[in-house]
Parts: C-alpha cells; structure tokens; sequence
C-alpha cells in the first residue's frame, strides 16, 4: 500500500534517472541518514561501534570499492586484503611523517596512494581474465603483506613489526589514539560512507559506469562502439583500490588503533569481502552495504543468540558460527544468485502489487 | 537517398591470412556515401572477415583502407568507432546486463566527453551532457518502437527484439558508415520486413551509409543499391542488383557450375 509507484508522473531526463524513484523509497533514505546522523551518535557506546557500526561502516566502503571492480567492471580480485594494508600503511606513514595535516586528508591521501598500488596491480588484466586475473590478485595481496612485514621502512622500524596510529583530532574531537569517542569515530566513518556511496552511485549512473559494465558483459561489443578497454579497466582497478585504500586506513587507524599486517590484513580479508559483495548483490550500490551488514551482523547476532540465550560454551559457539555462515552463504546463493540486492527488488515487487496479487 | 559519388570508403587490394589459410585474397571495393552496399557470398566466404577488417579487428597482411579520402594507418576498433563506424554482429552482442535504454546509452558513449572528475559529483555537466544523450537516445528508440522494453534487462528480450536494441546501439553512435551483420539471421518473413524498413529509414532519413552481409537473396536485391559478391575470399562480382543477379560466375558459385 504504501510502495507504490502509480501517481508520480517522470516529466524529465533527471527525475526518471534518479537514485530512488519512488516516493517511498526516497522517503526510507532519508530516514535513515536522519537517523544514521541526529539519533545514532548520541546513544553509541563502545560496544556498538567497536562490535556493529565501525566495522559495518568500514567494510561498506571496501566492499563498495570491490563491487565497482568486480561486480560492474567484472574483474575479479582476491587482493583486497592486501590492498587495504596499503591504505593503512600509507595512512600510518602520513600520519606519523606529516603530523600537522588533517587526519581526514590523511584518510583521503592513503586512497590515492592505495589506487596508484591498485593501478599497477590492475596491469595484467589487459591480458589476463577470470579465475587467471583471480590468482594474478593473489599474487599481489601475498607480496604486499610480505612487504609489509620485511621492509622495516613501512612500519617505521619499531621493535614490534606493528604499526600503532598516533591521536589525530577534527576539531577538538579525537578521531584516532586513546581520547577518542566512539560518537566522533562513527560520525567520521559515516561522513566517508555517505560521500563515497554518493560517488560510487554517480559515477556507476553515468558514462564510465556504463562503460565499466560494457566490458564486463561483452569486451568485444564495448570495443566496437569506442570504448578503450586499457582505460575502462585500470579506471575500474583505480577507483575500486582508491574505496579499498580508504576503507584499509579507516579500519587502522579508527577502528583497531594498532594492527600487525599479517594478522588483519591476511587472504581472510580478501574472502570475506569477495563474500560481502557476492552475497549482498554483484552490480549492486545497495547489495554492497547489504553483504556488509550480513557479514558483520550475523557473527554479533549469533554469539548473542547462542552464547547469552542458549548458555554455549564460547568456543563451541564460534564453531557453530561458521557453519552457519557458511551454510548461509550457500542457502542464500542457491536461492538467488545474485544476492540480497536483489531478493530486496523482488520484495518490492511484491510490495507494489500488494495486497492484490493481480 | 541519393548516391553522390563520392568515395566514404575505398578497400584496396586487402589480403588476409591467418596461418596457412587465405580468408581474404586481393579484394578491392568501395562504397559510396550514402548508399546501402550489401556484401553477399556463400558460407566461409570471407564476408565476416571483410567486415572485421573494416571495423579494425582482423589486420590485413596486404592492402589499404581509405576512409574519408584518407589511408588509415593501422588503428584499434575503439579509434575506429571514433572515426564514425558503428557495427551489429551476427551473433547478438548486447550487454546481457544491463537496460535495453542503457546498452542504447552505451552507443552514445564516443559522443559524451565530460571529465571523470564531473562525473563524480554529477555536475559541471556530467549530468547535462547524459541528459542531453538521453534525449538522442530516447529518438532512437521512438524510430524503433522500442519504447515499451525500454528498462528491461535485455538478457529477458526476445531474439527480434534484441536484434532491434542492437541496432539502436549502433544508430545512437549516429555514425557515418554503419556496418550491419547478418541483421536479418533468424527472423520470421514479418520481422525482416521491419528490419528492411528501419535499415531503409535510417538510410533516407539520417543519410547514414549502411554496408551490410546478408543472405537472404530476396532482401538484398530489393534494398541494397550495389551488391560485392565474395566466394572462397575472393571477389567474383561487384555492381547493382540487376548486374549481379546475371552475372555468370555469381550463378556458379551459389548453383554450382554443371560439369559436361
């Protein structure tokens, strides 16, 4: 009833190519970044942001980057591990190197530095597709971290081998370091969100996003009406490695504080937002948070329901989570393959015949 | 559309090999602007081959191309397309994906030129020029009555349809020469004489030079203006339907010579 589309007459180009077309839906957006913005940052406390917020809104952004590469440009990459450990390496380096400049230019310096890696990387997809670019991305997340780990350049030669972000203020509000709160860390992770979804969406709507799907379906056809794949594709690689970059130096220097290379930017990166972006909808904006929200919500919501309601033991219960997950995954695949996003579209569907089937 | 006889393009002297075989032995043609030339010949004759060499996928070991007036070096389909040569091809290449109004926006693609960085705020004209091209676009699909799968993903579209979305994809590029291969492979006696009519419109009504393969004779005869024959990579005849048709050695090659 309330999902309906009947009634609202598209009298231009701009308004029949909008983002959310539908009254309803639009009305739905706004309500969230309402609430995402004026009711979230006053009720958060640590366990909200550390366990379900933060990472949910990290992983967004990664699995947006990976989403612009393999779900629209059809490039698969295992290297997002390994390429988030650049952003956060160049963010650790231009913290620690400039400590005058503004963490949220650090932020954005690391995504430019993490495209540039991302760029070469992207190299031998001009010759290279499927599953031979797949291992060709392997090749690149295992060299980073091992570059990580032998060059003691990148971790500023402390005794440790990790890498700590020093405190970094906008404002007077801490973002990194011991006197932050979570409010200003899930505020800033936002802002990065709500700017980058927004480019993500614009840059997807018009003629490079096309051009990134043209090759993806049909290279040859692409070629043919003037599209130069060289660009296509390492445009793909740059901007996904840039959201990739972003979101790596987000997760360092927000999120964890101190992290060691192997540790969290390890191969398990890689799959976990290769999953993000195959369950929440290849080619989707929507399916990119909506794979980012499955995979960080479900491990939350099933150590709750198992541990607290059921009184499991703590290890048996982490067992259980991954075969739950994975069963999941696989119940979600076999039933739409191509993921929530789209589960969401046939739910509107039905949403805009209902309660009348006919 | 009336013929001047001024050369669009002018195919001298193209070998083709690949390996050992000869797919294209010393062929010479050329097509007039705005004419509709038909490129005709058995199976493996080396018509496709032709087209690809046109369209700078296959580079001939011999042989120029002269477009324009002026000899094309050795060039990438994607400069090509540039340049104002659209294509179809035989077997359908639409993106699966993706919109019928967003593969037809695709053909549009040689004509937007605004920076990635407008792109990603949506303004400073990004959004102006795909509105613009939308406009364009939209006109494609009024000429092909296409307007009611315009949002379907074409993947779902039946084969006339997709036939139909492909060639909007090529008349949204509004190229100069416009390539057609095989557009009327598979369709019933209805939809050929839809695709005749629109290959005729887009001939009158844009001016654009149409060079097409086909093998349904009757088709051929009735729309095109000159007709090349091709057989075992060879050129056996070249002029007007009514040349061709009493041609001796064209009736060898699709009646087989008798043998006394």
């Amino acid at each position: 009833m309330l999902y309906r589309e009947v009634g609202e007459f598209k009298t231009s180009y701009a308004q029949d190519s909008q983002t959310f077309p539908i009254r309803f839906d639009r009305y739905r957006y706004y309500f969230v970044i309402i609430v995402g913005l004026l009711f979230i940052p006053f009720v958060i406390n640590d366990y909200w942001a550390n366990a379900v917020f933060l990472p949910f809104l990290i992983y967004a952004i990664a699995a947006l980057g990976l989403n612009i590469l393999t779900g629209y440009c059809g490039q698969v990459s295992l290297g997002t591990g390994g390429f988030m450990a650049v952003g956060a390496y160049a963010s650790y380096k231009l913290m620690t190197a400039f400590p005058d400049l503004n963490i949220f230019f650090v932020i954005i310096l690391s995504g430019f530095v993490t495209a540039l890696v991302g760029t070469l990387f992207g190299l031998p997809s001009l010759r290279i597709k499927g599953f031979y670019l797949a291992v060709a991305t392997l090749a690149a997340q295992f060299f980073l971290i091992w570059l990580f780990n032998k060059v003691g350049w990148f971790y500023n030669y402390s005794a440790t081998g990790m890498i700590t972000s020093p405190s970094r203020s906008v404002g007077s509000f801490f973002i990194t370091g011991s006197e932050s709160t979570p409010a200003a860390k899930y505020l800033f992770c936002f802002l990065f969100v709500f700017l980058l979804a927004w480019v993500a969406r614009n840059l997807t709507r018009g003629k490079i996003g096309r051009s990134w799907m043209a090759i993806r379906d049909m290279d040859i056809a692409a070629e043919i009406i003037g599209v130069n794949p060289l660009i296509a594709k390492l445009s793909a690689f740059a901007i996904s490695s840039f959201y990739v970059g972003v979101a790596g130096a987000l997760f360092f220097s927000v999120y964890l504080g101190a992290v060691e290379p192997t540790e969290a930017f390890s191969i398990q990166k890689s799959f976990i937002v290769l999953f993000m972006v195959i369950i929440g909808g290849l080619g989707s904006i929507f399916g990119s948070f909506a794979g980012a929200a499955f995979m960080v919500l479900m491990p939350v919501a099933l150590k709750n329901l198992l541990v607290l309601q059921f009184g499991w033991s703590v290890d048996i219960a982490a067992h259980f989570e991954f075969i739950i997950i994975g069963g999941l995954i696989i119940f979600f695949l076999i039933v739409e393959p191509h993921g929530l996003a789209q589960l969401w579209n046939l739910l509107k569907q039905k949403l805009r015949i209902w309660p009348f089937p006919y | 559309m009336n013929v001047d006889n001024t050369k669009m393009m002018d195919i001298k002297n193209i070998v083709l090999r690949f390996g050992g075989v000869v797919a294209i032995q010393n062929i010479s043609f050329d097509i007039f602007k705005g004419e509709i030339r038909a490129i005709i010949g058995p199976n493996g004759a080396g018509k496709s081959s032709m087209l690809n060499v046109i369209n700078g996928f296959y580079h001939p070991q011999e042989g120029e191309v002269w477009f324009r007036g002026k000899k094309r070096g050795s060039m990438k389909p994607y400069q090509i397309a540039h340049q104002g040569i659209a294509r179809t091809f035989q077997n359908i290449a639409l993106f699966k994906g993706m919109s019928a109004l967003d593969n037809i926006m695709t053909g549009r693609f040689t004509h937007m030129k605004k920076s990635i960085f407008s792109q990603i705020i949506w303004a400073g004209g990004a959004s102006k020029e795909e509105y613009e091209n939308r406009e364009v676009v939209e006109k494609v699909i009024d000429f092909l009555e296409i307007q009611h799968i315009r949002k379907t993903p074409v993947g779902a579209l039946p084969y006339g349809l997709q036939k139909r979305v492909e060639l909007g994809r090529a008349l949204a590029a509004q190229p100069e020469l416009l390539l057609l291969d095989e557009p009327m492979a598979g369709m019933n006696v209805e939809e050929k004489e839809d695709m005749s009519r629109y290959i005729l419109d887009v001939n009158n009504e844009f001016g654009t030079t149409v060079a097409l393969i086909e093998h349904d004779m009757g088709v051929v005869m009735d729309i095109s203006d000159r007709v090349v024959v091709m057989d075992y990579g060879k050129k056996i005849g070249d002029g007007t339907p009514d040349e061709v048709r009493n041609n001796q050695a064209v009736i060898d090659a699709y009646l087989g010579v008798s043998e006394h």
